[in-house]
């Protein structure tokens, strides 16, 4: 049940967007073992290919579905439901900014327009150069360090308007400090 | 005699995430204890404990055990970690700085009810969260706390972590389970409960996060220190979150029970409010649980509770009870967000609303629609067009909505009515007050802003329908 609809036979190749990599299908392949259903491996499924591909193409979602034995349909009705999949190219970096009850009333909404000028771009747009989408989101469960603000991956916390140039101006505001898991990344099938 | 923090003990501990530090402190020995035990043993200590879940309903964990059928064959546990509902954290500091103690309650909770595989369910955004506790994990694995033959118990756990992609509704447990087999997290029709049918079909258990870290303190310190703790159907410690503008925001653990002004004015929690403001309203238990009227207005005179009168309620006790006495949905996560007396309760309520508007999943129609129209009627009331109407028109919204008049499927639509309900009904001086004060064409000028084309409508009776009225539509 999705609004988009496609017609597969008159869709244009040139449409559909980059595929997946192999390495990319490997690692869609060593999550199987953690479900009884192939179904189950979805939502990492599209994680890995978001990762890689920086949003989700038409020739992912259709490789996706022959990977987990699914209608592509099926794959872009999950697609559609979840807020955090992307079906057109986003920025390299996504600016996604608290909007709920404790951040609207520390100020939130005022970083919102002061970053919407900045960027020179509305909610859910992408600067020309690539380099940022903006969106807001609903609690990010930061509250006590409102507002808040995720830059991919990485959370800044009591964001003022006045700290937003020293952000931006930081080409490492994306990368979190945290050690990374090996397992995740090649999981234990024993 | 002090409380002493058991969940929170190990913030602030230089690299508290690593497994070595917990140990030392500790940690796993409740669970090397509990699987020296029988497993329905297990089930019937936390029964007694009467461990009530963290997360929201407060429904009896060692009860939801019990549930599962004798003769299953393969049992899953899947652990709540989708943690969305504003203002709420707990479950995001707890696993940031102590996420073996979470672990210890999987395996714990996976011994009793014999699960095979454990899913944790972890909210999408929660990135940094994902790495530390699969690090925690990986750690957990190569000690033997995993995997096969657990501790020479002969025990088997698999421990998985399952990342989500954004979506309240896959908080409530049968949305989890549908989002955990790759489908849109739509809540099923129960029964059957997860306890009997649930992830894949099989039986199934689903625990939040903090539920499961109290269990190891259950068994390390003994029932006796348990039931001290609390009021009388609240047992045990809980971790409470204050936000807004109030001194010291963040996460303070207490046991059940203490009062709602405790929890903004002392000392070792919030520490009052910013520039001495007072308080209007507070959401003791997260958004969906309902306001409560803060000590901007007078004390009750007799003490009486009374929730129609314009009084104050911050003596509201966080416990499982207490809150229902005041009109609201129940303990919540005990997050509280406080609002100070200078914000306009229009605007509060357009963000409640609009939060509600956008996190319905669509299943049910009474909460697709009626969120939908209930954030469209708040943001009419704030842009200065609202009509003494509408305060009415949402209060008979709310009470049609949810599982209570028996209209949806799981409980969203009751979180989100309660709250505007609460709100129109605790605050409606405010309301009439400010719409005392709209200018008299604000009506017209509403509607020629959000449909233009209506206003040239050419039927004179229609346009006036529409004033009067104030609906889109022609009679």
């Amino acid at each position: 049940m999705s609004w988009r609809t496609i017609d597969r036979k008159t869709v244009v190749e040139d449409e559909l967007g980059p595929g997946l990599s192999d390495a990319a299908q490997d690692k869609i392949r060593s999550f199987f073992p953690r479900y009884p259903t192939r179904r189950a491996a979805l939502l990492p499924a599209l994680h890995i290919a978001q990762d890689e591909i920086g949003y989700l193409s038409l020739r992912a979602m259709r490789e996706i579905a022959a990977l987990l034995e699914l209608p592509p349909a099926a794959v872009m009705d999950i697609v559609s439901f979840y807020t955090h999949f992307w079906t057109r190219p986003k920025g390299r970096k996504t600016i996604v900014l608290c909007r709920s009850l404790t951040c609207e009333l520390m100020g939130g909404r005022a970083v919102l327009e002061a970053l919407q000028q900045k960027l020179g771009i509305g909610e859910h747009q992408t600067t020309p150069d690539g380099e940022y989408s903006l969106m807001t989101e609903e609690c990010l469960a930061a509250c006590e360090h409102a507002p808040c603000m995720l830059i991919n991956e990485k959370l800044h916390k009591c964001v003022q308007v006045e700290d937003l140039d020293r952000i931006l101006a930081d080409p490492e505001n994306d990368q979190l400090a945290v050690p990374r898991s090996d397992r995740f990344d090649a999981p234990a099938t024993d | 005699m002090a409380f002493e923090p058991v969940l929170m003990k190990h913030f602030g501990v230089p690299n508290s995430t690593a497994l070595a530090v917990y140990q030392a402190d500790g940690g796993y020995a409740g669970a090397a204890k509990a699987l020296r035990m029988k497993p329905d043993d297990l089930v019937e200590l936390v029964q007694k404990a009467n461990l009530r879940g963290r997360g929201g309903a407060g429904f009896p964990a060692g009860m939801k055990w019990s549930f599962l059928p004798k003769d299953r064959t393969i049992t899953y546990l899947c652990v709540n970690a989708d943690e969305s509902e504003p203002p709420t954290f707990s479950n995001r500091v707890l696993m940031e700085n102590d996420p073996h103690m979470l672990l210890e309650g999987i395996l714990i909770a996976g011994y009793a009810t014999r699960t095979a595989v454990a899913y944790i369910y972890l909210r999408g955004e929660f990135m940094e969260q994902f790495h530390i506790l699969q690090r925690a994990l990986d750690e957990a694995y190569a000690a033997g706390y995993f995997g096969k033959n657990i501790l020479g118990t002969g025990y088997d756990l698999e421990c998985y972590i399952h990342r989500g992609a954004g979506a309240y509704i896959c908080g409530e447990e049968t949305g989890l389970i549908e989002s955990l087999e790759g489908k849109r997290g739509w809540p099923r029709i129960k029964p059957p409960f997860p306890a009997v049918e649930g992830l894949f079909r099989q039986p199934t258990v689903v625990n939040n996060v903090e539920t499961l870290a109290c269990l190891p303190h259950i068994l390390t310190r003994g029932l006796d220190w348990w039931l001290s703790l609390g009021t009388e159907n609240s047992k045990g410690p809980k971790m409470y979150c204050i936000s807004g503008p109030v001194n010291r925001p963040g996460c303070y653990e207490g046991p059940l029970g203490i009062s709602c002004r405790e929890l903004i004015y002392g000392q070792d929690f919030g520490g009052g409010l910013r520039e001495g403001k007072k308080v209007k309203a507070v959401f003791p238990g997260g958004l969906s649980m309902g306001a409560l009227r803060g000590d901007l207005f007078p004390k009750a005179p007799n003490g009486q509770i009374d929730p129609r009168q314009d009084y104050d309620e911050l003596d509201c006790l966080l416990d499982f009870d207490d809150p229902r006495r005041y009109d609201l949905l129940g303990l919540g996560t005990a997050a509280a967000v406080v609002v100070p007396e200078d914000v306009d309760i229009r605007d509060v309520l357009v963000n409640v609303t609009r939060f509600f508007g956008h996190e319905s999943c669509g299943q049910c129609t009474h909460c697709r629609e009626g969120t939908a129209w209930m954030y469209k009627i708040a943001q009419r009331m704030r842009a200065g067009a609202g009509r003494p109407l509408d305060l009415d028109l949402l209060v008979e919204t709310a009470r049609n909505m949810g599982m209570m008049p028996g209209m949806s499927i799981c409980g969203l639509a009751d979180g989100a009515a309660w709250p505007v309900r609460t709100i129109v009904q605790k605050f409606r001086q405010e309301f009439e007050q400010r719409m005392a004060k709209q200018e008299p064409d604000a009506a017209e000028r509403r509607i020629r802003q959000v449909n233009p084309a209506a206003y040239e409508l050419p039927i004179r009776e229609g346009r006036e329908t529409l004033y009067v009225g104030g609906t889109f539509f022609l009679p």
